[in-house]
């Protein structure tokens, strides 16, 4: 138990020390924590409960535009203040700014919720690959709307104002708050994972017929846990909004083909329906990223897409369920792992 | 990781700017410059060194910067940004805080030059970039920000006003011209439409087809059927080459009649080598060509200035001297004449100094707006006549006499 | 909605126009039915939901580009693009796909998406991400006052793809390995005790997939324009396709082939061809929802 308390206690230090240790890699740090978020969610439905969802960026996009066009309106006319591409500035006060960003982040998350459950109540009908390609065309469709819909800038994207800050003040700030929800999310689903509503998830996973048959109301748990996954990662969506300042529909908020898959590939990579898994992968996808991106130029692409292929079909139980298998005991488990502890055993 | 193979950069930049140093009489005067070496804008941030590089060799061949009794020469570190936005804005910080850079270059492409002004503004470095013409750049109350080009809202608005000349010439009203507008959602293009309509409106003009392309393009006959059908004077297509290529295409295979057809990116697209005589008499807009009038003491005239890059640069021998390196060889024209005019090496007289220009170049007029853009050079359009790219608007720059109506 | 009304008015006052889409919309739909037929048949056959379906297309479109750039005839470029992807299909099936044939089916979906990035990636590194074309240089064909106009290219491409089309149907009728591989769809197990090699199936089916792409692609290519990254939108109209038809009816893919080539020529026309893309997507979500509720009626009646 001391080694655990020790794990962790260097675990709190790292994380609250990293942005401090390597300032040249804030940003990177941040997206980290992004990465983790949207791994995490994404396993939420597709690990543990068996629902493989390509559409989850649609609450990332989401996210973002809704915590822009909140940011905006408390002060000007949305339709106005992208219209105007070519003239008029615009200036925000730092109350305004931060009002803006917290406003922008609540509202990003209890709305993606909401969308969640309208899309969710159609999409859940379908089952196993039907799921995954329909979660797909709601992403893509939802980028391809957004981006005909002038109001919020169409395909010009939609500018919100800069830190008002020190710019390096800025990138801790967002470290601190995609670490923060990041933790905050572990700890629930930590939580989760271990009461009953883990448990009926895991059931809904493993048979959906016998779980309906023994009384699940298996439509409510599957919308429940989409709309908690949607609200966290339209909160993630709003600290990206304000992070990159500028974006546009469909390369930065509804990047279907980017942060859509590598979601996925984090989870698997580290192990779906694992607590430490889409955490594990994460790291381990980001760090292969930017290596790649720097010393593969050109391939780098090449070298993700090979990655995918590589973790899908041959590294079936992520590195988690590797570990899982050769140290059992890391994981509290006992020497042979089974079905009780609720984890995706193959 | 990062941090070394910086540092090992810097350190490579340092060596070669040290002979230079020793050698002239003259002092450095050290830009910085973060640009696409490598990346989707590989091929025009390559453009955009070479402009520089040659401009300031041209300008040490000259003599140097001279003021003060003194004379300099400029010496650009650069950096790679791998055409991302998240690196330039990093490269920027470093430039300016451990290379002490005081005065900045222009990246290449409008979203780099987005995510670097930030950066310089903080900091209070005058940047002037020449490869960034999104206006979006210029409505940010930017202080520190001049573009030698012009912004991309008037990439081919003149073709409307071609299209009332013409209109009056043929004893109509403009306001009777109608406008037919197709181009690709992303913020380039958008920046052409806002400024066809503008123009559009300011005639009195009817837009009866205002549409927009797909970024995966491959067919535009349902927009090519309400051209038949609307039967509009003056067609405007704006989609990177995809848009080119395609337009050019299906408006000869569908047999669309339109008296003006103007689009962008011709050259890009190579539309006269893959589609021969169907892109006979189609507009196509640039910032600047080699045959215009232009002329400054320095480079002598544009056609001058387009020779000597071939000789300098062997690359170009066999292709047309692009547009981006002309104007990136404007800028440091422009860095040239304000120092010149300020008379010191301090950032904040330089800065009004620059604002402040006013000046002909073999490029074409520069002075800045406000807002730091260039409000003193046209663009302008070319008609692709028997194979060949002929100036024919402003009337002031006429080679050639437009062909029209078109077939 | 005011130039929607006003696109709306259009068909009416001008009926040509719909015939014009009409046709417009067929000559398309007629290349998406080819490689959404490829698409019927791993789906159906070995239950591989290719993502890279697209990729091979493209894959396709540029051997043919490639070689009238070396000074090929293009026409060539049909059966030659038709060979060098059933090779590719082969490689491709032996690495990777027979490896993921019996796992669950959001696996191999991942796993053709990644080959998909694969290609896409390849295909620009080799011939870089601007837009390519072949022009055949054919006259085009003029109707009702030159409104109607098709392009000889075009029809020559439509008139491919059918010739195409029958070769396979009359392939997978007659000849021994066709014979193989619809016992292998009906029934995997009895297939294997009748002493096919289903294995060996497997990969004729998944090669003769990228075989039928690849010469839609050097069609396409012929007709339109190619780029890296086009892929995408033609695995998604062939998913739309053979969704809305289901799997192992030729005829029926090539009706809804047709069908929504025409509708995303309608779509399009009224609201805009930006929209395209989110008209295909829609359909396609359509038809999934529609289906759903065909099942949840059935159930119902089971209950």
């Amino acid at each position: 138990m001391a080694k655990r308390a020790v794990f962790y206690l260097a675990l709190i230090v790292f994380m609250l020390a990293a942005p401090f240790v390597f300032p040249v890699f804030k940003t990177q740090l941040a997206t980290v924590w992004l990465m983790i978020i949207v791994a995490l969610t994404w396993d939420m439905t597709g690990g543990q409960m068996g629902y493989n969802s390509l559409g989850n960026i649609t609450f990332y996009g989401t996210g973002m535009y809704v915590a822009a066009v909140v940011t905006i309106a408390l002060v000007y006319d949305v339709g106005e203040y992208t219209g105007s591409s070519g003239g008029g500035i615009y200036e925000f006060t730092d109350g305004q700014y931060f009002a803006g960003m917290f406003l922008g982040m609540l509202v990003a998350g209890l709305f993606c919720s909401l969308i969640a459950i309208v899309i969710g109540y159609i999409t859940f009908g379908l089952r196993g690959p039907y799921f995954a390609i329909g979660t797909l065309g709601v992403a893509i469709a939802a980028g391809e709307l957004v981006s005909n819909w002038e109001w919020v800038g169409g395909g010009q994207g939609i500018a919100l104002p800069v830190y008002p800050g020190d710019l390096e003040d800025g990138k801790v700030l967002f470290y601190f708050l995609f670490a923060g929800t990041g933790v905050v999310l572990f700890l629930f689903l930590k939580w989760l994972y271990t009461t009953r509503f883990g448990a009926a998830i895991n059931a809904i996973r493993d048979d959906e017929e016998k779980a309906e048959a023994m009384g699940i109301h298996t439509l409510q748990y599957k919308l429940a846990t989409w709309a908690m996954a949607a609200f966290f990662v339209g909160i993630a969506g709003a600290i990206s909004a304000f992070q990159l300042i500028h974006f546009e529909p469909l390369e930065s908020a509804y990047q279907t083909i980017n942060l859509g898959i590598f979601m996925v590939v984090c989870a698997l990579l580290g192990g779906k329906g694992t607590l430490w898994g889409p955490v594990v992968g994460a790291i381990l996808f980001h760090v292969f990223k930017e290596v790649t991106w720097n010393y593969l130029l050109g391939w780098q692409w090449v070298a993700l897409g090979a990655l995918i292929v590589a973790t899908v079909v041959y590294f079936e139980g992520g590195v988690v369920g590797w570990l899982m298998e050769r140290k059992p005991h890391w994981f509290n488990l006992p020497a042979k792992a089974d079905e009780a502890t609720g984890e995706d055993q193959p | 990781m990062m941090r070394v193979k910086l540092s090992l950069l810097g350190m490579v930049a340092g060596a070669i700017l040290l002979p230079g140093t020793v050698l002239a009489a003259c002092e450095t005067i050290t830009l910085g410059s973060a640009i696409s070496l490598t990346g989707k804008y590989a091929t025009n941030g390559m453009h955009a060194k070479n402009g520089y590089e040659f401009a300031i060799q041209k300008i040490k061949d000259a003599g140097g910067v001279k003021f003060g009794g003194k004379c300099y020469n400029f010496n650009v570190i650069y950096y790679d940004d791998e055409s991302k936005g998240d690196r330039a804005a990093t490269l920027a910080e470093r430039l300016i805080n451990q290379d002490k850079v005081q005065y900045m270059l222009g990246p290449y492409s409008s979203g780099m030059t987005k995510a670097i002004a930030p950066v310089t503004e903080k900091y209070q470095i005058p940047m002037i970039e020449a490869e960034g013409a999104s206006r979006s750049l210029f409505n940010k109350g930017y202080k520190y920000l001049f573009a030698v080009l012009s912004t991309s809202e008037q990439y081919l608005a003149s073709a409307i006003t071609l299209a009332a000349e013409k209109a009056k010439e043929s004893g109509k009203e403009p306001s009777s011209v109608k406008v037919a507008v197709a181009v690709e959602n992303d913020p380039f293009s958008l920046d052409i439409r806002a400024g066809v309509l503008e123009d559009a409106a300011r005639y009195g003009m009817q837009a009866v087809i205002d549409e927009k392309l797909p970024r995966d393009l491959s067919d535009m006959s349902a927009i090519l059927t309400k051209v038949k059908l609307l039967k509009p004077d003056v067609l405007i297509v704006s989609g990177h080459s995809k848009g080119a290529a395609t337009a050019v295409r299906q408006i000869d295979e569908q047999n669309v009649k339109a008296p003006m057809v103007a689009v962008t990116h011709c050259e890009a697209a190579d539309v006269t080598g893959k589609f021969g005589a169907a892109a006979n008499d189609i507009l196509c807009s640039t910032q600047w060509a080699e045959t215009l009038t232009y002329e400054d003491p320095l480079f002598g005239t544009a056609a001058n200035f387009n020779t000597e890059v071939k000789a300098a640069y062997p690359d170009y021998a066999n292709k047309k001297v692009p547009y981006q390196l002309a104007q990136a060889s404007a800028a440091v024209y422009v860095f040239k004449d304000a120092f010149e005019r300020a008379g010191s090496l301090d950032k904040e007289v330089l800065r009004d100094a620059i604002a402040a220009t006013d000046l002909e170049t073999f490029y074409g007029g520069i002075k800045f707006s406000e807002a730091g853009n260039n409000i003193a050079k046209p663009m302008v359009l070319r008609q692709i006549q028997d194979g060949k790219y002929n100036v024919v608007a402003p009337s002031a720059f006429a080679s050639h006499p437009l062909n029209w109506p078109r077939n | 909605m005011e130039q929607f009304a006003s696109n709306f008015g259009l068909l009416l006052q001008f009926p040509v126009v719909n015939l014009k889409i009409v046709i417009d919309g067929v000559m398309i739909g007629a290349l998406f039915a080819l490689s959404a037929y490829g698409l019927a048949l791993v789906w159906g056959v070995m239950n591989v939901k290719n993502l890279a379906q697209g990729d091979f297309v493209i894959a396709g479109g540029y051997v043919c580009w490639w070689l009238s750039q070396k000074g090929l005839p293009a026409l060539l470029g049909v059966p030659i693009a038709f060979l060098v992807m059933a090779g590719i299909g082969w490689v491709v099936y032996k690495v990777v796909i027979c490896r993921v044939i019996d796992r669950d089916l959001f696996t191999t979906l991942l796993a053709t998406f990644g080959l998909a990035i694969i290609m896409a990636q390849m295909l620009n590194l080799m011939f870089g991400s601007d837009t390519q074309s072949v022009d055949l240089g054919y006259e085009t064909l003029y109707f009702m006052d030159g409104f109607i106009d098709v392009p000889i290219a075009k029809l020559l491409g439509v008139l491919m793809a059918a010739a195409l089309a029958i070769g396979v149907v009359l392939f997978m009728k007659y000849s021994r390995m066709g014979q193989a591989i619809r016992a292998t769809a009906q029934d995997v197990r009895a297939a294997r005790v009748l002493g096919i090699n289903t294995d060996k199936v497997y990969a004729f089916t998944f090669s003769l997939n990228a075989a039928i792409c690849g010469a839609a692609g050097a069609i396409i290519v012929m007709v339109w324009v190619i780029q890296p990254f086009y892929g995408i939108t033609h695995s998604v109209r062939a998913f739309v396709i053979v969704t809305a038809a289901g799997l192992g009816n030729l005829p029926g893919v090539i009706a809804a082939g047709l069908g929504i080539g025409a509708l995303e020529q309608y779509g399009a026309h009224i609201f805009g061809i930006g929209y395209q893309q989110a008209i295909a997507v829609l359909l396609l979500l359509l038809v999934l929802v529609f289906r759903l509720l065909q099942q949840r009626r059935v159930r119902q009646s089971l209950q």
